[in-house]
């Protein structure tokens, strides 16, 4: 049995641009996978492709040994693939608590609707203080701040209980404290059997909890391996770590790509 | 095989017009992302300038032509751009459709009070020249339309391609932030466009306006043709738009000659550019969901069940004593407007919790009368069946658009209106062309309503009952799910959402909802036809819905009930009648941002006026002492205490990134 999730030579053009270009990698059970790069690396476009989002120009996504690339999003939604947005989409109307409810009701589908809300409150809540936001369950999603909504993304996306996790910049607008919090719980969730694809700025973050790094620079993955041979990659260092640093800006290219 | 060639060759003048019509739809969509249902009516509007000019004033074609086109329909686009539509292609498509159906309704308004009802004559140019060619006659009109197009195609060719401002434009199609920050001008790449864009309106309709009359509707119904040819390229393609209107005229020319000039057959012609239309639109590729787009929005709020239960109890009683007191004629009034108020309902379901439009919704209630009237002895399972069968043919309009998003959705339904309003209502089997069906009144249990103030009462009843249905479903999973798609589709989709078939399902309940609607009118009414379920009422239906407020029960009650004052009004003064219609719909451009309408304005009044803010600010007061006095606590999300957050991420807002 191959890992659970491989993307497989996939190619994404916009116009004249290639966002990805033939990136190969996988995502195993039980792991924190990392995707790093610079900024219009094409890091997002990925987690677009692997999603369903976005058709690849050429190339194949496998996820659980079966060819998923013609899948639409909902489908692969349901056979357990789970994400959240580096640009929110959290429901902003709805309450934190409805937000995650609404993925209960999703998850569970026309059947959940009719069962008794009681149980499901209860998961919702544990749920919401697993990922420490349990104080805003009240709170318009559109109103909570960055951090707070990409946790709920994060909530969201697990009452639906995903064997592979896609995360997006998930811990920008943290503090040091909630993202010491927020790596213990990846681990956490890891260790239950979760496959974590993660596409972080935060190093030091990446190099702490994850077990396998790829590093997408122009599309391509210019480097793969562990935390500590990823590190000392003259190709990596010469790509991305001199400059990550002070780089902030959007990413221009993988974004512009998504949302045409 | 020579009259194919002639048909064909009388099919390409025409189709020459629809491309002009449909390359500045498709220009002013392109660059600024607001799809300007109005484009007809401005031509239609320009086309009556045009007439004004060179008969009434009796200025000379030449100058008259170039004070249209080069002056008055530019500096409307200019103005319209500026003060109307500036920004709208960012928020919910739902928004800038309701507000350019208004600028719709405000235009044929004042088409009808500037211009009076009157036979009025606009001659083809130079109507005296044409050359024989083979056994076809060709007209210097037609060669002038082609040549035109011609010129119009190649002009756009090189504006858009050799110029610098063509090539912003181009840019700002695909993102006018980035063209913003290489020191880019949006806004007048935008003015420009629409003023191009109107000038092409006019000079459609003024070519146009030989072959189809200068009417108020015609002319403005020709969206609908420039939309079809235009959803070739996919509204962004100009050669294939070009393409897609020649197709359209040629098969249109072709449908006059071949076709059987009587019977069904006959109907066809007019609804060739919404069958087009259907046939495109079924073989477009799928849809991609889009990320960063709308987010949270402040709705109506949303009462308790005992609270609307209660309400509804108020409304009931009130309404039987006003149905005992008021003359027969008025209690009719009153049935209609229960009848509004529900098909108002439905697009609460659809628009105010779903973000959807249709432009539909009255043709669903002719779906459900038409339905009713064919029933011999109405009982509730009669109406039901009529709900049904309504339901049924929503669901057929949405399946084609399954894998579209919501502008072709709302588009399709428009152009399934005017199918329905020009074809098949008047179908033999139908109500039939100038014809009206009996229609029983309802039975209950064997008890036939036959009075008419029991009869009203009972709409009444219905309405509450729908409403609190309506709130019901708000409180529960689909209510949630409703807002949850609005909000972020991606956001469902990768939940495990499947958008199209819950997208259907939605717009079948709501068409079923009007269709519900439509049986009751038709059993009030004793006798229905095609004229009662034209397409323009679901338009005005959509308009004061929004005015009113689609988002909540009392703003359906309050639109219902001035619709049907509406035609009161105007018949009590003739000669305001256009300019009722102008109000309407301009009121509808200034209103039509905020979907939450006059009855969440009303809701605010009335909590001012039992002083429910006072303990409001009471809280907030607490929650900020609260705050100052525990530092450490994190803060909750609406008191000052967010500057902390302001320090960790500057300059972004939690959910408005998208848009940054």
């Amino acid at each position: 049995m191959g890992a659970l999730l491989e993307v497989d030579d996939v190619v994404v053009k916009f116009g004249g641009v290639t966002a990805v270009n033939r990136a190969n990698f996988t995502a195993e059970r039980g792991q924190i996978t990392g995707l790093i790069g610079p900024n219009g690396a094409g890091k997002t476009t990925c987690f677009n492709v692997i999603t369903g989002l976005q058709r690849p120009t050429s190339g194949r996504v496998r996820y659980r040994d079966r060819d998923v690339s013609r899948w639409p999003v909902h489908k692969r939604a349901k056979h357990g693939i789970g994400r959240t947005f580096q640009r929110l989409e959290a429901f902003g109307s709805l309450s934190v608590r409805d937000n995650v409810r609404v993925a209960h009701d999703i998850h569970g589908g026309p059947l959940a609707w009719v069962r008794p809300s009681g149980r499901t409150s209860l998961e919702i809540d544990v749920l919401l203080d697993r990922v420490g936001i349990a104080e805003y369950a009240d709170e318009r999603a559109d109103s909570v701040p960055t951090g707070t909504a990409r946790l709920l993304e994060l909530a969201r996306a697990l009452a639906c209980n995903p064997q592979l996790l896609l995360l997006d910049e998930p811990s920008s607008g943290l503090d040091e404290t909630e993202t010491d919090a927020f790596g213990e719980l990846l681990k956490d969730l890891a260790a239950e059997g979760a496959a974590i694809l993660m596409v972080e700025h935060d190093m030091d973050l990446v190099m702490a909890v994850c077990d396998d790094i790829h590093v997408l620079d122009f599309g391509q993955i210019i480097a793969s391996g562990t935390p500590a041979a990823v590190r000392t990659d003259p190709a990596v260092q010469r790509a991305y770590l001199g400059y990550a640093e002070t780089d902030h800006e959007g990413d221009h290219t993988s974004e512009m790509g998504a949302v045409s | 095989m020579s009259s194919l060639f002639a048909f064909t060759l009388l099919g390409l003048f025409t189709g020459a017009a629809y491309a002009i019509m449909a390359s500045g739809l498709v220009l002013t969509y392109t660059t600024t992302r607001v799809f300007n249902i109005a484009h007809g009516a401005f031509g239609m509007v320009l086309a009556f300038t045009f007439w004004d000019f060179t008969q009434r004033q009796g200025l000379p074609t030449v100058v008259s032509l170039i004070l249209v086109l080069g002056v008055v329909a530019p500096a409307i686009g200019w103005f319209i751009q500026r003060f109307v539509t500036r920004g709208l292609g960012e928020g919910p498509v739902s928004v800038a459709l309701v507000v350019t159906v208004g600028l719709l309704v405000g235009l044929i308004g004042l088409a009808q009070q500037i211009w009076k009802p009157q036979p009025r004559v606009l001659l083809p140019f130079y109507p005296e020249t044409g050359w024989q060619l083979g056994d076809t006659y060709i007209t210097a009109h037609q060669v002038i339309t082609i040549v035109c197009s011609i010129i119009v195609a190649l002009g756009l060719y090189l504006l858009l391609n050799r110029t610098r401002i063509g090539t912003a434009m181009r840019a700002s199609v695909d993102n006018p932030d980035l063209l913003k920050l290489f020191g880019g001008r949006p806004d007048t790449v935008a003015a420009l466009a629409w003023a191009i864009g109107m000038s092409l309106a006019a000079l459609g309709g003024i070519l146009l306006t030989p072959v189809v009359g200068l009417d108020y509707f015609s002319l403005t119904l020709l969206v609908i043709n420039a939309y079809a040819a235009a959803m070739l390229g996919r509204l962004k393609s100009l050669p294939l738009t070009f393409a897609g209107a020649m197709g359209l005229g040629v098969l249109e020319s072709w449908a006059v000659a071949y076709l059987p000039t009587d019977g069904f057959w006959s109907t066809i012609r007019p609804v060739i550019p919404a069958l087009f239309l259907f046939a495109i639109v079924v073989i477009m590729p799928q849809a991609q969901l889009r990320i960063g787009q709308v987010k949270g929005i402040i709705a109506a709020p949303v009462p308790s069940m005992t609270r609307a239960a209660g309400s509804g109890g108020v409304l009931l009683a009130f309404a039987f004593v006003l149905i005992s007191l008021v003359s027969r004629s008025d209690v009719l009034l009153i049935g209609v407007a229960a009848t509004y108020a529900m098909v108002m309902l439905s697009l609460v379901l659809l628009t105010g919790y779903g973000g959807h439009v249709s432009l539909a919704q009255f043709t669903f209630a002719g779906v459900g009368a038409l339905a009713y009237a064919k029933l011999d002895e109405p009982n509730l399972f009669g109406l039901a069946m009529a709900g049904l069968i309504a339901a049924g043919v929503g669901a057929l309009v949405a399946l084609p658009v399954l894998r579209l998003t919501g502008l072709y959705l709302a588009l399709s339904t428009l152009a399934f209106a005017v199918l329905m309003d020009k074809m098949i209502f008047q179908a033999e089997y139908a109500f039939k062309f100038n014809g009206v069906l009996a229609t029983e009144r309802l039975s209950i249990l064997g008890v036939r309503i036959g009075s008419d103030r029991s009869y009203v009462w009972f709409m009444v009843l219905s309405f509450v009952l729908m409403g609190l249905f309506l709130l019901w479903l708000r409180r529960g999973a689909l209510g949630r799910l409703l807002i949850a798609m609005r909000d972020s589709p991606s956001g469902c989709g990768t939940l495990g959402l499947d958008l199209r078939w819950f997208r259907v399902g939605l717009f079948s309940l709501s068409a079923g909802m009007a269709g519900l609607a439509g049986g009751l009118f038709a059993g009030l009414r004793g006798t229905v036809g095609a004229a009662d379920f034209l397409y323009f009422q679901s338009l005005l239906v959509l308009l004061l819905a929004v005015v009113f407020g689609v988002t909540s029960v009392t703003g359906a009650m309050l639109g219902g009930t001035a619709l049907m004052l509406l035609p009161v009004w105007q018949s009590s003064a003739p000669s305001l009648a256009g300019l009722l219609f102008a109000v309407l719909g301009f009121g509808a451009v200034l209103l039509g941002r905020d979907p939450n309408g006059i009855a969440n304005h009303l809701f605010k009044l009335g909590r001012l006026g039992t002083g429910r803010l006072l303990p409001q600010w009471e809280q907030q007061f607490r929650l900020r002492l609260d705050g100052l006095l525990k530092p450490g606590r994190p803060a909750p999300a609406h008191s000052i205490d967010r500057v902390d957050e302001a320090v960790t991420e500057p300059m972004t807002g939690p959910m408005n990134q998208g848009v940054s």
